[in-house]
């Protein structure tokens, strides 16, 4: 079973459906036994960093999370969800996440030309630094994600899997051990996303 | 590269979609459901659903509808008509919308763009205006292009997205049903006044117009249309094909190669 985590942030309805397309059972929950239980955790997010981030320190989630990725439960990031993974985010101030990757979160703005629209809001290609790296492996370098976001992850090479070129390569997906965050939205992806959850369901 | 999006709008009412869609392999079909998983699966990258439902029990029926593809359809879908409010903002992303397009609703309440925009999010509002030009200058229309409400276009798109509108949908009235080609002149006019994604509406007849205007104004994000996709005049996978042809960003899905015929 894999547990999308409820912590007040966004609708995870679509995100539900996603799951239940490709046949994985899923349950949306705050529930810390719920979630402890699952098989792998999936950390959901819109809006701003600092309210989310919050949002998981008050409920006690956020350190629930981090010691289960401690102990190894597959965990992926998306979204906003995915930038709660890194230390901080700059994003209206400055922001502590869950520190499960080690890198921060800045605005686009930053490292695209001038110009550029922000957000970075549209289907975009997957580049893949790496290779197919497991998270990717039932699609292809090449494939269109949906992107809707004006901060990124910004952080070792060696952790980012795949970026989206916008001006400058954005992260678009992430691996750290069992840890894994997409910066699109697999949920609204078509195949392609369906097909990255199928992978991370595989991996653990 | 930010690939440029195609968007096929469809106008729902009581549950259905209105005209319903004659062609190809699917015969009068006019469930929203299976028209939005046709769309998804020939390689649409984003989906309007129009409520022009008139009473609050059609309203019913459209949000359990828009529930339903939701569900079964996963790429962007942006929903409008009759949003006069934040609640009704907040009863079609419940429901599993992802954007939501106001149009009359902001030209009576010109507050709600930034009620809104602060509530669900910039990218979440998508202001749609009915353009038409009178006496030389662009004019807004509202309530489906009825009234002419005074207001010039470009100051008002401007205000609009000032408030938060993460996005505008820009129909010309003029070129609108006239299958000649999207109204470039008015396009260039609100790409150079915005810094926001632009989706062009209105006067899309064939292929090449859709090329035109991606080649002519780069600053477009998107193009959208109605009846040219639901008759096959104009097939989605075809024109994918041929914008990728001529350079232009496009996604090209597995989906979509051969599967329409």
């Amino acid at each position: 079973m894999t547990a999308i985590v409820d912590y007040g942030v966004g609708n995870l309805f679509s995100l539900g459906c996603s799951f239940a397309a490709i046949g994985e059972s899923v349950r949306v929950t705050s529930d810390p036994a719920e979630i402890s239980s699952a098989d792998r955790i999936v950390l959901p997010g819109v809006g701003a960093f600092g309210d989310a981030a919050e949002k998981l320190r008050i409920s006690g989630l956020g350190e629930l999370i981090r010691g289960l990725a401690g102990e190894g439960k597959p965990l992926l990031g998306i979204c906003l969800g995915m930038q709660l993974l890194f230390d901080e985010s700059l994003e209206y101030g400055r922001h502590e996440g869950l520190g499960l990757i080690p890198g921060r979160v800045r605005p686009i703005a930053d490292v695209i030309p001038e110009g550029l629209k922000i957000p970075h809001m549209g289907w975009n290609p997957l580049v893949f630094p790496h290779g197919k790296r497991p998270l990717l492996r039932f699609i292809n370098e090449g494939d269109c994600v949906y992107f809707v976001h004006s901060f990124f992850a910004d952080t070792e090479a060696d952790h980012v899997i795949a970026t989206a070129e916008y001006g400058a390569p954005l992260t678009a997906a992430v691996a750290k051990g069992s840890v894994y965050g997409c910066q699109f939205h697999p949920e609204k992806s078509g195949d392609v996303g369906l097909k990255i959850l199928k992978a991370f369901c595989a991996v653990g | 590269m930010i690939t440029k999006r195609i968007i096929p709008c469809l106008d729902v009412r009581n549950g259905r979609v209105v005209k319903g869609v004659n062609f190809l392999g699917l015969r009068d079909v006019d469930s929203p459901v299976a028209l939005a998983k046709y769309y998804s699966e020939c390689g649409a990258d984003e989906l309007v659903f129009y409520d022009i439902t008139a009473s609050a029990d059609g309203r019913a029926i459209f949000t359990d509808i828009l529930r339903e593809t939701a569900a079964n359809v996963f790429i962007p879908l942006t929903v409008g008509g009759g949003i006069n409010t934040v609640a009704d903002f907040d009863r079609v992303l419940k429901c599993g919308a992802d954007k939501v397009s106001v149009n009359s609703g902001a030209i009576r309440n010109p507050s709600l763009v930034g009620e809104a925009a602060k509530l669900y999010g910039d990218q979440c509002v998508v202001l749609s205006v009915d353009v038409k030009r009178v006496g030389g200058e662009f004019r807004i229309f509202g309530r489906g292009g009825r009234d002419d409400t005074g207001m010039e276009a470009i100051s008002w798109i401007r205000r609009c997205v000032d408030s938060g509108a993460g996005e505008v949908v820009v129909n010309s009235m003029d070129t609108d049903g006239v299958k000649k080609g999207f109204d470039l002149e008015m396009l260039a006019a609100v790409c150079a006044a915005v810094n926001v994604p632009v989706i062009a509406s209105g006067g899309a007849g064939c292929i090449g117009d859709f090329i035109t205007l991606f080649k002519e104004l780069p600053g477009v994000d998107a193009g959208l249309a109605a009846s040219i996709f639901h008759f096959g005049e104009v097939k989605i996978a075809d024109l994918k094909r041929e914008m990728a042809e001529a350079g232009i960003p496009a996604r090209i899905t597995s989906g979509m190669t051969g599967s329409e015929e």
